[in-house]
């Protein structure tokens, strides 16, 4: 089992929250929630806490949709889509709101601009990968959404 | 992993037979200790690979292997497009052609001490490393495209380098058949701002000293000597080979499926060579090479310009440039005949032996110079490619120290403000905008690469020439 990162929001609200598991090179990540679309929220956080443990203040609203063939190739497209719009936007984003409608995802996220200084940002993620790629519901009520992000 | 899963050859090679769906064996060089110490996921991912179409001889891995994705890191296999073999994305991996090129800079360990700090901090400020640290250059979208076409080339043509540098990067500095067009508008925007920038995770720019020499002819030939200064330079292409490599895997894991490969791993995703989106990675992949090759002279020139700051004489000259994610057309000998082979290599070295054609003639007579980058704080290795390596592994060898510790533990384990202090006592400056990714890249969470270079050694894949131990390391 993948051992839970010092994450204060994985303890603050009872079946939700992320981690950070460990892998050789890179790092993997895991959101958990009552719905897919939560899980999905919280897997998004765990990709920011690839970056920093800064907190993020939400100045700049921007929107993501994305469709995939399943929901595990559709969490590695969301993945993506934050990675882009990081790197494009010189951004970094601390909350997420996400709708589902089968496989396909609309999201607005909220974050602000890279500042070397406030975030001390640690390593880039790249891309998300299929590796340790899973979408499934762990238990009664708990969703679990994960991959490993190469960095 | 358990020695006795594996049918030990000799005292560095240890075979999986091939099982089930694999098609060739896989074939780990290391020593037995760093068999044991590698995680049971190399062994799984070297016996997946072998199950792809058109795979020649068999799936090799090097000592220096750890779990990756997909392929292993460390991981070198070839595939024969007349016999419907592949061309995979997650086998070249995220950062196409990341890579490391050294530079020899005449200077002696002394001559740099009295300027180390001031040294640190002015490659630290003209040298963009890290997350949200900003490039110099901005590319407008014909010079993109030059760019992705000319390689090195084009950034010496820009004045960002030296024609004399060519002969010393593979390639001579601009692979062939690069097809920008290929490359996708996401891929291109997010390049626009990242010519000349470190990066971040494990890339860096050291200033370094040559603290041992293991063969002092060849040492002689590639301008090492004892107790003198090189730069080393780690990165890649950038966000233009991570938006290629996202958006190929994914278009991939439909094109594995629609040519009927039964894809033991989806990060597999792969291509017929001969298919449309096969060639159309090709051309794309080769552009991000051209990006990484242009970034590694740009990074090189203004190392160059930093040293001329400080010491107005001295000339930085490249002793040579290698890619270790890549796919080469490369001719090998296999199964008694000559044949044109697509050598993937993920987290693996080219290591052409003496007298090999595509080598310039000043390294005809030694073989390929060979750069290991160790950790921050441990030291790297030059080696020699040698004939033997031909046979082994389609002429390939180890590309650093491997990690032995996620990063997670690493974080768990270690302080990044203390790790830079503990380094400085020893006179090794770390200049980096995160002390948690100091901590994450801390030197004892790497493998011991004194213990990689050897068992490449042992297993006949390269020579050791020289070790180099740091004095200055900017991290992204």
């Amino acid at each position: 089992m993948p051992s839970v990162s010092a994450n204060p929001d994985s303890q603050t609200t009872i079946g939700r929250g992320w981690e950070h598991f460990p892998h050789d090179a890179d790092v993997g990540i895991l959101g958990h929630g009552a719905t897919p679309a939560e899980a999905f929220e919280q897997a998004a956080l765990a990709l920011t806490g690839i970056v920093t443990d800064a907190e993020i203040a939400p100045s700049t609203r921007v929107g993501v949709t994305c469709e995939a063939s399943d929901i595990e190739l559709l969490l590695v497209e969301w993945l993506n889509a934050i990675i882009y719009e990081m790197a494009v936007r010189s951004m970094l984003f601390g909350r997420f709101e996400v709708k589902m409608t089968g496989t396909r995802l609309e999201a607005i996220m909220w974050g602000e601009l890279i500042d070397q200084a406030k975030h001390l940002p640690a390593s880039e993620p790249k891309g998300a990968t299929y590796t340790a790629l899973r979408v499934a519901q762990v238990s009664d009520g708990l969703w679990s959404a994960g991959c490993v992000i190469d960095v | 992993m358990d020695p006795a899963r594996f049918t030990r050859i000799d005292e560095t090679t240890w075979q999986i037979e091939p099982t089930g769906a694999m098609r060739v064996p896989g074939i780990i060089y290391a020593e037995e200790a760093l068999i044991r110490a590698m995680d049971d996921k190399v062994y799984e991912q070297t016996a997946n690979i072998a199950t792809l179409p058109g795979i020649v001889k068999a799936c090799y891995v090097m000592p220096d292997a750890h779990w990756g994705y997909g392929f292993p890191i460390g991981g070198v296999a070839a595939f024969d497009a007349d016999d419907g073999g592949i061309v995979s994305a997650g086998g070249v991996g995220f950062d196409v052609s990341c890579g490391v090129r050294t530079m020899l800079t005449g200077l002696k360990v002394s001559d740099i001490e009295s300027v180390q700090t001031s040294l640190a901090d002015s490659l630290f400020s003209q040298i963009p490393a890290g997350l949200g640290s900003k490039g110099a250059i901005t590319l407008d979208p014909l010079e993109l495209v030059g760019m992705l076409q000319g390689g090195a080339r084009w950034a010496i043509e820009r004045g960002w380098g030296e024609a004399r540098d060519l002969d010393r990067i593979e390639e001579g500095g601009q692979v062939a058949g690069a097809e920008p067009d290929h490359v996708s508008d996401r891929a291109k925007e997010r390049q626009q701002r990242e010519m000349g920038t470190l990066g971040s995770g494990n890339h860096y720019l050291e200033v370094q000293a040559v603290t041992e020499v293991f063969d002092k002819e060849t040492a002689k030939d590639f301008g090492l000597k004892q107790e003198e200064v090189v730069v080393t330079i780690h990165c890649g292409s950038r966000g233009l080979g991570h938006q290629i490599g996202t958006e190929f895997l994914r278009e991939m894991v439909t094109a594995a499926a629609e040519a009927g490969i039964a894809l033991p791993d989806r990060e597999l995703a792969c291509a017929p060579i001969k298919s449309e989106v096969g060639q159309r990675y090709l051309g794309a992949m080769r552009a991000a090479i051209n990006c990484a090759l242009a970034n590694r002279e740009i990074i090189g020139h203004y190392a160059r310009r930093v040293f001329g700051h400080f010491f107005p004489d001295v000339d930085l000259s490249l002793l040579f440039d290698v890619s270790h994610n890549t796919c080469n057309v490369e001719t090998h000998e296999a199964d008694g005949r000559s044949r044109e082979l697509f050598v993937h290599r993920k987290g693996a070295t080219r290591a052409f032996g003496p007298g090999h054609p595509d080598l310039p003639e000043a390294l005809r007579k030694t073989g390929q110079p060979v750069l290991i980058g160790g950790s921050m704080g441990t030291g790297s290795y030059v080696l020699a490619g040698v004939a033997t390596s031909e046979k082994k592994a389609f002429a390939s060898a180890c590309h650093g120290a491997g990690r032995a510790m996620s990063r997670h533990a690493a974080l768990r384990k270690w302080s990044g403000r203390q790790i830079v202090d503990d380094l400085a006592e020893r006179g090794i400056l770390i200049r980096c905008p995160s002390a948690r990714g100091v901590a994450e890249e801390a030197p004892g969470a790497y493998k011991d690469v004194g213990a990689v270079v050897l068992a490449a050694e042992e297993a006949g894949l390269a020579r050791r020439v020289a070790r180099l131990a740091p004095l200055i390391c900017i991290k992204g």
